[in-house]
């Protein structure tokens, strides 16, 4: 699509600003110092210590049940770990509380789609904008004011982001009636849609054809790529991490056995015992 | 000719004066339709001649342009043409392997391309194009850590300061253009051998543009779609020397996936499209008519039949029976009109179809319900411009009379042969092709058999080197059988045989849309095209098909022997990254006849069941082998003329 799309707005102008910001520097802006989460008996996560640096794609990789998606409920909030803390943005913390999380620029993805299925892929996406609308309940029933120089403004950024993943040809479809590809795609718009800094994909490629997985990878680079957007994703395909990751953590039983850049990371022995089954 | 609206640039810089604030341009971004008037799109074109002429672009060079039909890129050819330049406009979905051949055949040094997407194949190919210098593109995205390439944008910048420090260079230059120039090089894509770049001058393309204006009345109020490949003859016709002879607006799409819904929304005055879209269209709406209710599905039947029987005799203004008038308006309230508006279609004046024969019952269709949809004949040599079928003398199985100032003869082996001020000056650096194909008396072999009938209508056949013998000496027309499947919505692509055969025999290809919906309907299960296409149901199914296409040829006199007697389904579907068809999607018969010549060769023996492997290339330009049993079907075949109990 092209630039100026004259006379009215100019997004792309507006992620050339951002763009400009982004990439510059990469200071530290999520730590997570210790942390141990247990369910029970069952340790999820122990004294786990990881760093996410600014404008960066981390990757956070393992066996099924590693801890990877624990390891995401606690950095947004959903899970209180019993042990460690937690920096993000230079705030320390013991846990995060999801809403504080979303207000302070994290959104995320889910390794089971959680869309609205019987809604549109338009308002599905307009709900990753809930936290930028402050009109009240009257003034949206009227439709006046603030509520209606909102709607457009949000209206205005869920469109950039359909542009942005190329998903013009459904925005009126109901997700429920899409391939499940697609469906990963809108969920995605949605997180992009809250203007994330800081965005958590949990398996974003899972269970898609090998286009559609070059498509979400391209996807995926392009935000981190245009927005500056600092990207945490899990991943099992050894591929696309390694391909798309400027670093990588490992995680095996709640343990983290390895943290580098995805080269120091397949030469890890730890790592390989792991993937690969150790002789005893 | 008016003598200062003989250029394209003229024509433009003439609107920009006397309508400077009247629609020129839309485009859908961001869910919004933005326009561009004339004189906001002459203010782009001189921006981006003058960064052009800063960056070096001088007088006779080539400007490849690529991409989808984006407002910027058409706004280029405008301001290649303004400094004397010549475009060249290139298939946008062509491999990176194949770009390369045009880039240096054309000497191209300039390009200016759409997206990351084209960015990258043009820079695979660069390696092998010592000319191209120069590479600008629309859409920045996923462009930014890019080195060599600049923005569309950033050249527009150095266009203004250009402009401003040279305030009298734009015009000046457009002063310099003659009518006789080269404006656009549109390379063929070619049935056989290497693409031939055909050059066509300003004078050609405005004579033919401003004769289609004429025959069909069309102004600066009427709206189009441009959605066709730029490259191809038939949208530089519609959507670039109309737009800028007429003066009418252009509607760019959103994007390729959303032409439908667009056409929607804009409802052109005016349509242009090949035999297969209007095929697609047909299609999906046959397969949501079988998704309807029993009501719906009732009256939808009933009231195609009414059209059938009287609706394309309304449109030509012949006389009906007050019954069948009265039964037609009824359907219109209830099933034309709506079904028109769901195509897209409430405010069309004039459609066409061209490039590629359309089957006749296709073509009735349309036009039963009321769609003024005409055949024109041309080709990228004729400017697309030779025969116009006009308003009330539309025949079905005929592609129009001459067009204004254009002499038709047939030549003694029934080639068409065509003259006049449209044809192309030459084919780029092969003055050997250009003799060939024009001959002393300055007449241009088109290539297709044709015959004109008692009324001066044109009737084309077939191509000229395709129509063959069989042996018993019947004639044998493959494009004629192939259109006749082909409208039947289950059927994608057909290739038949029977040159120098004493039998016809048919690959086919299914529509996988169209199957796939009618295999769920029935429950069964099938993996995907390989394994549906080799269902014993659907052999069956085509297997109807292909009879109701023989009972129609038992019919049709010296084509009854044409009957298809036994066929094939294939395993994949022809696809023009394989070579199987060219660009703008006609089967290349000679290399499907090589490649598949072990299918061909079981067609012609008694064996029911053939293996075959073939190589497939993918998306990402990896290949693969695909093998396949493929079985041979045998279809029933009618007596001359006893066909009509039988269907």
């Amino acid at each position: 699509m092209s630039l100026p799309r004259a006379p009215r707005g100019k997004p792309h102008e507006v992620w050339a600003r951002r763009m400009s910001a982004a990439r510059s520097a990469g200071e530290v802006v999520l730590e997570l110092d210790n942390i141990s989460l247990s369910f029970g008996g069952v340790k999820a996560l122990t004294a786990i210590s990881l760093d996410v640096r600014e404008h960066e794609i981390r990757a956070i990789i393992g066996p099924n049940g590693a801890g990877k998606s624990s390891m995401l409920n606690v950095i947004n909030g959903v899970y209180h770990p019993q042990q460690g803390t937690i920096t993000f943005r230079g705030e320390v913390r013991r846990d995060m509380d999801t809403h504080k999380a979303a207000v302070q620029g994290i959104a995320r993805t889910f390794q089971n789609i959680a869309l609205f299925k019987g809604m549109s892929v338009l308002d599905n996406i307009m709900t990753g904008r809930n936290l930028k609308m402050h009109a009240t309940f009257i003034e949206q029933a009227v439709y006046f004011g603030r509520a209606r120089r909102e709607e457009l403004e949000n209206r205005r950024k869920v469109e950039e982001v359909i542009d942005f993943l190329e998903i013009q040809h459904i925005r009126k479809t109901p997700v429920g009636k899409l391939p499940y590809g697609l469906q990963k795609r809108v969920e995605l718009a949605r997180a992009l849609a809250a203007e994330p800094t800081l965005l958590l994909l949990d398996e974003p490629m899972a269970g898609m054809n090998v286009e559609e997985k070059q498509d979400m990878c391209r996807f995926v680079l392009d935000v981190n790529e245009q927005y500056g957007t600092t990207i945490v994703l899990i991943e099992h395909d050894m591929g696309v991490v390694m391909d798309i990751s400027d670093r990588v953590v490992v995680l095996d039983y709640g343990k983290k056995i390895g943290d580098g850049t995805p080269e120091e990371v397949r030469t890890n022995k730890a790592v390989i015992d792991a993937y690969l089954g150790v002789a005893h | 000719m008016d003598e200062r609206l003989d250029t394209f640039p003229r024509l433009m810089l003439e609107h920009a004066s006397l309508r400077p604030n009247a629609p020129a341009t839309r485009e859908k971004y961001l869910g919004i339709w933005q326009t561009w008037t004339w004189g906001q799109v002459a203010e782009e074109v001189r921006a981006l001649a003058c960064g052009l002429a800063a960056q070096g672009f001088r007088r006779g060079m080539h400007l490849a342009i690529i991409g989808d039909n984006r407002p910027r890129l058409y706004w280029s050819m405008i301001a290649a043409q303004s400094l004397g330049g010549i475009a060249v406009p290139m298939y946008q979905d062509a491999p990176a392997a194949e770009f390369d051949y045009v880039l240096n055949d054309a000497e191209i040094v300039f390009a200016i391309v759409e997206d990351q997407e084209q960015v990258d194949k043009i820079l695979e190919a660069a390696p092998k194009v010592p000319s191209l210098k120069h590479i600008y593109y629309d859409d920045p995205r996923g462009l930014r850590n890019y080195d060599g390439v600049t923005s569309v944008d950033r050249l527009r910048e150095i266009g203004r300061e250009y402009g401003l420090a040279h305030p009298d260079f734009y015009n000046d230059e457009v002063a310099k253009g003659r009518p006789g120039d080269v404006s656009i090089v549109l390379y063929t894509s070619g049935t056989t051998g290497k693409p031939k770049g055909v050059c066509q001058t300003h004078a050609a393309f405005i004579v033919s543009a401003l004769g289609g204006c004429e025959f069909d009345k069309l102004d600066s109020h009427d709206s189009i779609l441009s959605y066709l490949p730029m490259a191809w003859v038939g949208d530089h016709l519609f959507s670039y020397a109309q737009w800028l002879a007429g003066g009418f607006t252009i509607n760019c799409p959103e994007s390729g996936d959303t032409v439908m819904t667009d056409l929607r929304e804009i409802g052109p005055t005016y349509y242009f499209a090949p035999p297969r879209v209007f095929e697609n269209l047909l299609t999906q709406v046959m397969i949501r008519m079988e998704d309807a209710s029993a009501i719906k599905r009732g009256l939808f039947r009933y009231f195609t039949g009414v059209a059938r029987r009287c609706g394309a005799a309304m449109l030509d203004g012949k006389p009906v029976a007050l019954g069948d008038r009265l039964l037609y308006a009824l359907g219109n309230v209830l099933i034309y009109a709506p079904l028109r508006n769901v195509l897209g279609m409430s405010r069309i004046r004039v459609a066409y179809t061209a490039g590629a024969a359309i089957g006749p019952d296709l073509f009735r269709f349309y036009r039963s319900i009321g769609i003024n949809l005409k055949q024109l004949y041309g080709s990228t040599e004729t400017c697309a411009y030779v025969c116009l079928q006009p308003d009330r003398g539309v025949k079905f199985d005929t592609v129009g009379e001459p067009a204004p100032g254009v002499e038709i003869k047939i030549a003694d082996g029934g080639e068409v042969l065509v003259r006049g001020p449209m044809l192309l000056k030459e084919y780029y650096k092969r003055p050997d092709a250009t003799a060939e194909s024009i001959d002393d008396e300055g007449f241009f072999h088109t290539g297709d058999a044709g015959l004109i009938d008692d009324s001066g209508q044109l009737k084309i056949i077939d191509r000229a080197k395709d129509v063959g013998r069989m042996s018993g000496g019947a004639m044998f027309a493959p494009n004629y059988i192939e259109n006749k499947l082909k409208f039947f919505p289950h059927i994608k692509e057909a290739v038949a045989f029977g040159n120098g055969r004493d039998t016809v025999c048919a690959f086919v290809n299914i529509d996988m849309g169209s199957v796939g919906n009618w295999a769920e309907r029935r429950g069964i299960a099938y993996a995907g095209y390989t394994d549906l296409a080799a269902k014993a149901e659907v052999y069956e199914l085509i297997g109807e098909c292909v009879e109701q296409v023989n009972a129609e040829l038992a019919r049709e006199g010296p084509l009854a022997s044409s009957q298809v007697h036994r066929f094939i389904i294939l395993h994949k579907e022809l696809d023009p990254d394989d070579d199987e068809l060219t660009r703008t999607r006609k089967v290349r018969r000679n290399f499907i006849a090589e490649k598949y010549g072990i299918l061909i060769e079981a067609l012609y023996s008694d064996r029911n069941v053939q293996h075959i492997e073939t190589l497939v290339k993918f998306e990402d330009g990896r290949s693969g082998m695909v093998a396949a049993d493929l079985r041979i079907a045998e279809a029933n075949v009618f007596a001359a003329g006893a066909a009509r109990e039988a269907a």
